[in-house]
């Protein structure tokens, strides 16, 4: 069995399964529930100053659906703990000396002034918690008040608070981001200046998840009213393997641990997250769609990958496939592909036909020889791959490298030697311009 | 009887319970809309499946019963009555990946009973044409083609012979298929796009001539199925208790009260066809004690559906293959059994083995298909071809005024929906004539 301990900025945790800071780290009944379900640790649910926040009191969330009515995006407009400070500093004591193994972090979001700051730092710091993470992230209702997203998307601000907490506390300080900006690098490299100890992300994306047309007002509807929330689950994870990504290949932030969020459902996307550079991940959508027992999938699952291919430990797995995200630019461009159909595989629903014929390249057949048949043409395969997105069966259509011989749609011989647009000779700036 | 008409009403109900929303949200969300789809290539009357599965699943269900009816005006029957299993389910490549179709059939009922439900008509009659054609027959083929004519604006009567319209819908089909007046429903919602009058009780041949009906109508479209059972002209065969399959069901499809039937204990259904399953089930399902279906060929020359076969042996019915009748043996006038003969395939041709055994019967039921009621249609004037109305693929016959579809035409399956398919055809390329 592979070692699944955790030591992410220093908190240990029996797993690097931990529940992000939401609705189900709110209160220490949850969490309790959270821990004997096997979770490795929870980022408790953001505290604020008193008095207490107020949330609203109709629907906070609404859904996005797939055809089959599976939950792929959620969105919420919930603010942080509406719960009086001492009640929850009470129960993180609690919980975290009944259950000493466990990562316990705490997540803040006070007015972005020093003394606020490092007064809660210093309530925190009594509980007895591992850590703290400093909520710059989420989008709604609370950015109106000049905190969560307003600061995350300030690098200087980042940089100024991350400063404050590190003066006074000795508990690592991890950064949640917002991804609610145009380069993540940015407030990565700020939380790195300012002394963070790592960065959580993503937070959840500004959005307005649906609109009813009877009643002409956003979901979910206050009285007849929407405000945009905060999108999280299956629907964002493409955007936050990408923002990860960025973070963990950047000159300066590579050595910056990175907490994966987003969508995070099943062991394999947390063993994306973690070979893209995340050294743990935090869950929220898949536990709020499934219930807590979800983890018991994730734990199992990575187990049996990580012996499958040989993977001892959580850091032989970290950052993996980061060497192998580039910038566009470096693509082969000698590298040559076209669809196969496996015609036992196949049932002929048509549907990679319509699509390359009518969007795409018209590299497939529908009838040879009179019969309904599904073929791909090489002479106008360009091998984009949109006939093995669409296809219900998987792996019957997949993408196979032309390794020599010619590429009969171009009529030029395959060069297995690698050439990239830098110096391409349509590239009029390329680098090496005979 | 112990059993009372309310237990037989309840057996007599809904083979098929249709689906709830949710089902049917869940269901459609397996189709995969596949380009040139198999599905419409096996549908004889070519409804767009993946395009009213599509609406269903976005909630748009009268858009859907709207692509249905477009092509099949009747696809609420359809719904109920095809054999969908070698129809458009047989083709859905959903097979193939998992050897499970999509209900095509049961979504199509969901599409339209919502929208027939909700009691408009989803056409207009176009500008009255001045126009007037007569439909023969008020069946599926002839309903299908009142519709349509009255939607190109043209002035229909339909003459049937029997007191209400609906044909073998309301006479020839198991009331399990078709439970809760769903035929006459059904006319109801054809009739409310207007410009269509049904006459009963006026059959061709007798109370009415082709020739009369020539002089009265700008055109003229048959559709009067096939009246007259197969007779078979064996000793015994006028006992009491051997009776027509057809008859039988058309009475149990008019009773009020299913325990007033006269059901034997003892039941042998002659046939393999779709009537000689509807008899057998329902004799079984109204309390006949044994029900044995015997036909002279192999299962798979039967005309009932696979599923129908299974349908008949899940309720009890028990089928016996290669045996022919023989002669009906009686006490007085009443019939006590049935005596068969074993029968093989030799070169090609169907013969007795000389082997021969009894079956004990008090009522037996013929089912050996049915044919065109002498009198109907003069040869002189319309061509027959083996002895049903030759048309060509516009579905009209050697008259040039004259059309036909359904039963009694040459060359059909005798299905509900390729009747109202040749119903379809024959009005457009009426309209054309009558447009041109």
């Amino acid at each position: 069995m592979a070692d699944l301990n955790s030591s992410f900025a220093g908190i240990k945790s029996p797993n690097p399964f931990w529940l992000a800071s939401a609705p189900p780290t709110d209160k220490a009944y949850n969490v309790v529930r959270a821990f004997e379900a096997g979770w490795g640790g929870v980022v408790w649910k953001t505290l604020g100053e008193d008095p207490n926040i107020v949330n609203v009191n109709g629907p906070r969330y609404g859904a996005v659906y797939s055809a089959d009515r599976r939950l792929m995006g959620l969105n919420n407009i919930e603010l942080i703990t509406d719960r009086p400070l001492q009640i929850n500093l009470d129960e993180i004591k609690q919980v975290k000396r009944d259950w000493p193994d466990r990562a316990m972090v705490v997540s803040l979001m006070v007015p972005c002034e020093e003394k606020n700051w490092k007064d809660i730092l210093k309530k925190v710091e009594d509980t007895g918690a591992d850590g703290v993470e400093l909520n710059f992230g989420c989008p709604h209702g609370m950015s109106e008040r000049g905190m969560g997203a307003s600061v995350g998307q300030v690098p200087e601000y980042i940089e100024m608070v991350t400063r404050w907490c590190k003066e006074v506390s000795s508990m690592p300080v991890i950064v949640k981001l917002t991804p609610n900006i145009t380069d993540i690098r940015y407030p990565a490299r700020a939380a790195l200046a300012g002394g963070a100890d790592a960065v959580s992300l993503i937070n959840t994306v500004s959005s307005i998840v649906s609109v009813n047309l009877d009643t002409m007002s956003p979901e979910p509807s206050i009285d007849g009213k929407g405000s945009h929330g905060g999108y999280c689950g299956p629907a964002v994870k493409p955007i936050a393997l990408n923002m990860v990504a960025e973070i963990a290949r950047d000159a300066d932030t590579k050595n910056l641990p990175i907490s994966g969020i987003g969508g995070i459902t099943t062991w394999r996307d947390a063993a994306e997250f973690m070979a893209l550079g995340a050294g743990n991940v935090q869950v929220c959508t898949a536990a709020m769609t499934y219930g807590f027992r979800v983890v018991e999938e994730m734990i199992t699952g990575l187990n049996a990958w990580m012996d499958e291919k040989g993977h001892a430990n959580i850091d032989s797995i970290v950052g993996k496939a980061t060497p192998n995200v580039t910038d566009w630019q470096y693509l082969n461009l000698n590298y040559v592909t076209k669809a196969r159909i496996d015609q036992d595989a196949c049932i002929k629903c048509g549907r990679c036909h319509v699509v390359c014929e009518d969007t795409s390249h018209q590299a497939i057949t529908h009838t040879v020889n009179g019969e309904r048949h599904y073929e791909v043409i090489d002479e106008e395969c360009v091998g984009c791959n949109l006939c093995v997105s669409v296809c219900p069966v998987q792996d019957c259509i997949t993408m196979e490298e032309i390794a020599s011989g010619m590429d009969v749609r171009t009529n030029t011989p395959v060069n297995r030697e690698y050439a990239n647009w830098t110096t391409h000779p349509n590239n009029p700036m390329a680098k090496d311009k005979a | 009887m112990a059993q009372n008409s309310a237990l037989f009403s309840e057996l007599m109900s809904d083979l098929h319970p249709p689906l709830s929303g949710h089902e049917a949200g869940v269901e459609s969300d397996r189709c995969y809309f596949c380009y040139d789809a198999p599905c419409v290539t096996a549908c004889p009357t070519g409804i767009d499946v993946p395009l009213f599965i599509r609406q269903i699943q976005t909630n748009n269900s009268a858009g859907a019963a709207k692509t249905i009816f477009d092509e099949n005006i009747l696809g609420g029957m359809c719904a109920r009555v095809c054999p969908t299993e070698t129809l458009c389910e047989q083709a859905c490549v959903r097979n193939s990946a998992e050897h499970q179709p999509v209900k095509i059939g049961a979504l199509q009922r969901f599409a339209t009973d919502t929208l027939m439900s909700a009691g408009t008509h989803p056409y207009q009659r176009a500008t009255v044409s001045g126009k007037k054609v007569v439909v023969v027959g008020a069946g599926p083929a002839g309903l299908a083609c009142a519709h349509r004519l009255a939607m190109h604006g043209h002035k229909v009567d339909i003459l049937d012979a029997n007191p209400k319209p609906g044909g073998l819908n309301e006479y020839g089909i198991a009331s399990y298929k078709t439970p809760d007046n769903f035929a006459q429903r059904e006319v109801d919602f054809i009739l409310d796009i207007g410009g269509i009058e049904i006459k009963n009780e006026i059959q061709l041949g007798r109370q009415v001539q082709l020739g009369d009906l020539l002089e009265q109508y700008d055109a003229v479209f048959i559709g009067v199925g096939l009246k007259e059972a197969n007779q078979i002209s064996l000793e015994g065969a006028s006992l009491d208790g051997v009776e027509d399959a057809v008859n039988f069901i058309a009475k149990l499809r008019q009773t009020e009260d299913y325990s007033a039937l006269d059901i034997g204990r003892r039941v042998v259904v002659i046939g393999g066809g779709m009537t000689a399953i509807d008899a057998a089930v329902q004799a079984k399902l109204l309390g006949a004690a044994d029900v044995t279906l015997v036909y002279r060929r192999d299962k798979e020359s039967m005309n009932a559906s696979v599923f129908e076969q299974d349908l008949a042996q899940t309720n009890g019915v028990k089928i016996i293959h290669h045996a022919a009748p023989v002669r009906f043996i009686g006490e007085q006038s009443n019939l006590t059994e049935v005596e068969f003969e074993y029968t093989q395939q030799v070169n090609g041709k169907l013969q007795g083995t000389g082997e021969t055994f009894t079956l004990q019967a008090d009522h037996a039921f013929n089912a050996i298909g049915q044919v065109l009621q002498a009198g109907v249609v003069d040869a002189d004037v319309v061509a027959l071809e083996n002895n049903r109305i030759a048309v060509n693929e516009e579905r009209q016959t050697s008259h040039q005024n004259i059309w036909a579809g359904g039963d009694c035409i040459a060359g059909g399956d005798d299905l509900t929906v390729s009747a109202v398919q040749d119903g379809k055809l024959a009005a457009e390329s009426i309209n054309r004539y009558l447009s041109s």
